[in-house]
């Protein structure tokens, strides 16, 4: 070695040791399924549109949100977030405010115009979709995009379903709505109103049906009631609410059942100016079909709770009550005390039924359980008949109806091609204890301020409000991106061995094999938990 | 609405870098220009924290210093790891001395610079524990109190550990080290402060001491930026956890460093001409006995029956470190500067 006077070791010289062959383990870069996304029943990439909504890029994630859920104003208002409850920054202070963060993203679309993709070419097919409820617009949005020609029909006069007419205006401004299905109807769909699809057999030209047409049937339960007793449904008085219209229900109403329905229908009864708004349930709080979310809600409102108690007779202005008992199996029981509760009116919100007659004509398909039974693609027993949303088994939510709506549309469009919609790979869950959280600041949720509850009874007007670009933005960084790199340098940076290198593609990093002594240093302090080590290949 | 900062990085100031934040903002780890001072093929253990503490310390002088910067580095671990004849894992002028005299060599470098006139020079001693707290101790208090010109770097790993885990001056107390086994009524090293090397360079009432763990990037970096932005005798202490010595994991090096000041045992601080001037709060704080337990030379702390005597003791060291620096947020109210 040629080295200059006084020098007698060449500078660097070291990197001929390839201390690579220490190594037993090496280090793996992954991209683990968060909680988030894995309990998003719509499908949507929720750490990945945070990701770069938290580079206050709101247009990229907005199209990242969209790619799995055309209606996110309405979802950051009407959705019961799962996500938010599976989120592990829960565990270190509290979840995410994802909702938020999709309203904010969601409104800023509608308010700066942004426009869906552009759709793929026509590819000649034709897709009838039956009910422009969110489980039919999200099936006819994807499909579209997708390159099929889509011709959605409803009943209704305008498109929207339960989400038009079911829920109150005080969770969603009908405008947000408008502006979202609007946006996907102007892809090019045929949207026809006031047509209702009686006879599938009758139908022709079409290569694929999607049905998701609800369950728009009150629950009979038989109540007897004197002739004049004023007695009404639930779903009734939120459409005709909906409509602008004023319901009169008298100075106390009584609301019967414990769902989301029923709290809706409670909170409106308020709004429309009854002074006692009270819910009539046969079991207990904890039993409650309802959302915690809107129970919590209706409560803050003044809605008045009657656990244990069934509705034996209505008379004129006054109930009689029946109190019951959770037997050992958690299932009410009578118990023969009787007692009386004024109320001008009873709301039934009792359930929702699938109106089926649409496909008991159409051979091979199956209805169980007063819902039609579909398979794993989604379709029916009739070959080309998907279904989805509220009218097949499923949790019922809007936010189930459009995951259910974009499934069936991977599916109808896999059968159009005549090949079979593989899933995704299915990616290992990125759990909490693979976080390093020492490295994520201490920072709470921003909280959407609220009216107060004296001014929310008194009008329709939006309860929950809005966070602002810097809460917005706030809010997003507060993820913790978990399983997945978020370009943070700690592998880079702890490295005793200089072996990770930063590279322009992927995750932007990448291990020099020929240095790493397999220490795992990298994976430990990788705050997301995104790097795992595995053997060293033979 | 809430008032919030937008400048909130999810991360905050504690990961070595953040795609998020300004180039200029992260730390110069994190820099794919970083010099890499000492660089891959170096033959330390697995998970090495003197390694790590090296480089993390010369990168940073290399960059204030404009690369103008001269290393004399002591006998022990260091060295033999990173200059196996006839290779070198340097890539900054660097000159071996032997164990005992790296500062005296080190104000040798800076009195010839100084006598060429060439005061742009900058010189950075460095060695382990036992070549400053013990062999070469009377050289580095040679050195403070003549005042020279040195940053003298200390990686403490609290033992011997290249000639296979003696003990040194800096073992803490009942840590089992070759020298003194986990035997007898007062197992491992003996009870007492050992030699407290930060605080008797304070009593030299030289321009700058402080300490750091290689858990702690961005307060080790700012800690050798502002050495460098001085003159005279300098003396940083950086804690880097020894897989080999400690028995702990190669993947915990970072961890056990940040468990090390988390629990109170290893103080962080800054003191200038013999008064501390600022310290590193603790965040969250912990017991010792967390920062104990996973490390094979205090198994026998643990065993059955557990010496929870003698962790106790080792808990009021801590409690007695929080108390004297001030570390603890919470507790008591922190003076702010000098």
């Amino acid at each position: 070695m040629d080295t200059p006077f006084a020098i007698t070791l060449g500078p660097g010289s070291s990197s001929v040791n390839r201390t690579g062959t220490w190594r037993t383990e090496r280090p793996v870069y992954v991209d683990r399924l968060p909680p988030c996304n894995q309990a998003c029943p719509a499908g949507e990439n929720v750490q990945g549109w945070l990701y770069t909504a938290e580079e206050g890029d709101y247009q990229t994630a907005w199209r990242q949100l969209v790619a799995a859920n055309p209606l996110p104003a309405v979802m950051g208002r009407v959705c019961y977030h799962p996500c938010e409850t599976a989120c592990n920054r829960a565990q270190l202070d509290h979840a995410v405010g994802i909702n938020s963060v999709e309203e904010f993203l969601g409104d800023e679309a509608i308010r700066r115009g942004w426009v869906l993709p552009t759709p793929a070419p026509d590819t000649g097919k034709r897709v009838l979709v039956v009910g422009a409820g969110p489980s039919g617009l999200s099936a006819a949005y994807q499909l579209c995009l997708l390159g099929h020609h889509v011709e959605i029909r409803d009943s209704a006069a305008r498109p929207g379903g339960m989400m038009r007419y079911a829920i109150p205006t005080f969770r969603l401004p009908r405008y947000v709505l408008d502006a979202e299905i609007d946006r996907i109807l102007a892809l090019g769909i045929d949207f026809r109103p006031n047509t209702p699809v009686e006879d599938l057999t009758a139908e022709h030209g079409f290569d694929a049906v999607f049905l998701a047409v609800g369950a728009q049937l009150a629950h009979r339960a038989y109540v007897p009631a004197a002739q004049s007793a004023r007695i009404l449904d639930a779903l009734d008085l939120l459409g005709d609410t909906a409509a602008g219209q004023r319901p009169q229900l008298g100075r106390t109403v009584a609301v019967y059942g414990g769902g989301n329905t029923a709290m809706d229908a409670a909170r409106t009864a308020r709004r429309l100016g009854a002074e006692e708004a009270i819910i009539v349930y046969r079991r207990t709080r904890e039993r409650m079909p309802a959302n915690d979310i809107e129970v919590t809600d209706a409560l803050e409102e003044g809605v008045r709770m009657k656990w244990l108690a069934t509705v034996k007779h209505a008379d004129v202005g006054v109930l009689t009550i029946e109190r019951m008992e959770l037997d050992e199996h958690g299932v009410p029981q009578p118990t023969g005390e009787l007692e009386e509760l004024q109320a001008d009116s009873l709301v039934l919100a009792l359930g929702q039924d699938v109106d089926h007659t649409l496909v008991d004509t159409l051979p091979g398909v199956r209805v169980e359980g007063g819902v039609v039974q579909v398979d794993e693609h989604m379709m029916t027993g009739h070959p080309g008949v998907f279904a989805g949303g509220d009218m097949v088994p499923s949790a019922r939510s809007v936010t189930v109806a459009i995951g259910h709506g974009a499934a069936a549309a991977r599916n109808i469009d896999a059968w159009l091609r005549g090949t079979v919609a593989t899933p995704e790979p299915e990616r290992e869950a990125a759990t909490f204890e693979r976080l390093n959280t020492w490295y994520y600041s201490d920072a709470p949720e921003t909280v959407r301020p609220r009216l107060d509850a004296a001014r929310r009874v008194s009008d329709f007007a939006e309860v929950t409000g809005k966070l602002d670009a810097d809460t917005a933005l706030y809010e997003a960084r507060r993820c913790m991106s978990c399983g997945n790199c978020f370009g943070c340098d700690n592998c880079y940076g702890v490295c005793p061995d200089n072996a990770i290198v930063k590279v322009p593609t992927g995750h932007g990093y990448a291990i020099d094999l020929d240095y790493c002594k397999g220490c795992a240093l990298c994976v430990t302090e990788c705050p997301a938990g995104a790097i795992d080590m595995i053997p060293e290949p033979d | 609405m809430p008032a919030q900062s937008v400048k909130f990085y999810q991360v905050g100031s504690r990961a070595v870098g953040n795609r998020l934040l300004d180039a200029e903002l992260r730390t110069e780890q994190s820099s794919a220009e970083r010099r890499n001072s000492i660089t891959s093929g170096h033959r330390a253990c697995q998970g090495c924290g003197e390694a790590l503490g090296a480089r993390y310390v010369l990168d940073t002088a290399e960059r204030v210093t404009g690369g103008r910067l001269v290393t004399v580095n002591a006998t022990g671990c260091l060295e033999v790891f990173s200059t196996p004849y006839p290779e070198s894992a340097w890539q900054v002028p660097w000159l071996h001395s032997l164990f005992a005299n790296t500062a005296s060599v080190a104000s040798g470098v800076a009195a010839a610079l100084e006598a060429q006139g060439r005061t742009d020079v900058r010189v950075l001693a460095q060695g382990g524990d036992g070549g400053t707290v013990d062999i070469g101790f009377a050289c580095l208090s040679g050195m403070f109190e003549r005042g020279d010109d040195v940053l003298f770097v200390c990686y403490d790993n609290e033992a011997y550990m290249n000639t296979g885990v003696q003990r040194s001056g800096a073992t803490p107390a009942y840590a089992r080290t070759a020298t003194t086994e986990a035997v007898g009524p007062i197992p491992g090293s003996r009870p007492g402060q050992g030699k407290d090397l930060p605080r008797i360079a304070m009593a030299h009432e030289i321009p700058y001491v402080a300490t750091a763990t290689v858990a702690e990037l961005r307060d080790l970096e700012a800690k050798v930026e502002r050495a460098m932005s001085m003159r005279g005798p300098r003396y940083l202490h950086v804690l880097v956890p020894c897989p080999l010595g400690w028995g702990s994991a190669p993947a915990e090096t970072v961890h056990l460093a940040r468990l090390a000041q988390r629990s109170g045992l290893f103080p962080v601080f800054e003191a200038e001409h013999g008064e501390v001037t600022s310290v590193l709060p603790i965040r969250d704080r912990i017991p010792v006995e967390e920062y104990l337990r996973p490390q094979r030379r205090y198994a026998h702390l643990f065993a059955d029956p557990p010496r929870t005597d003698l962790i106790e003791r080792i808990q009021q060291i801590a409690d007695r470190n929080v108390a004297r620096y001030h570390l603890d947020p919470h507790e008591i109210p922190h003076e702010e500067g000098a």
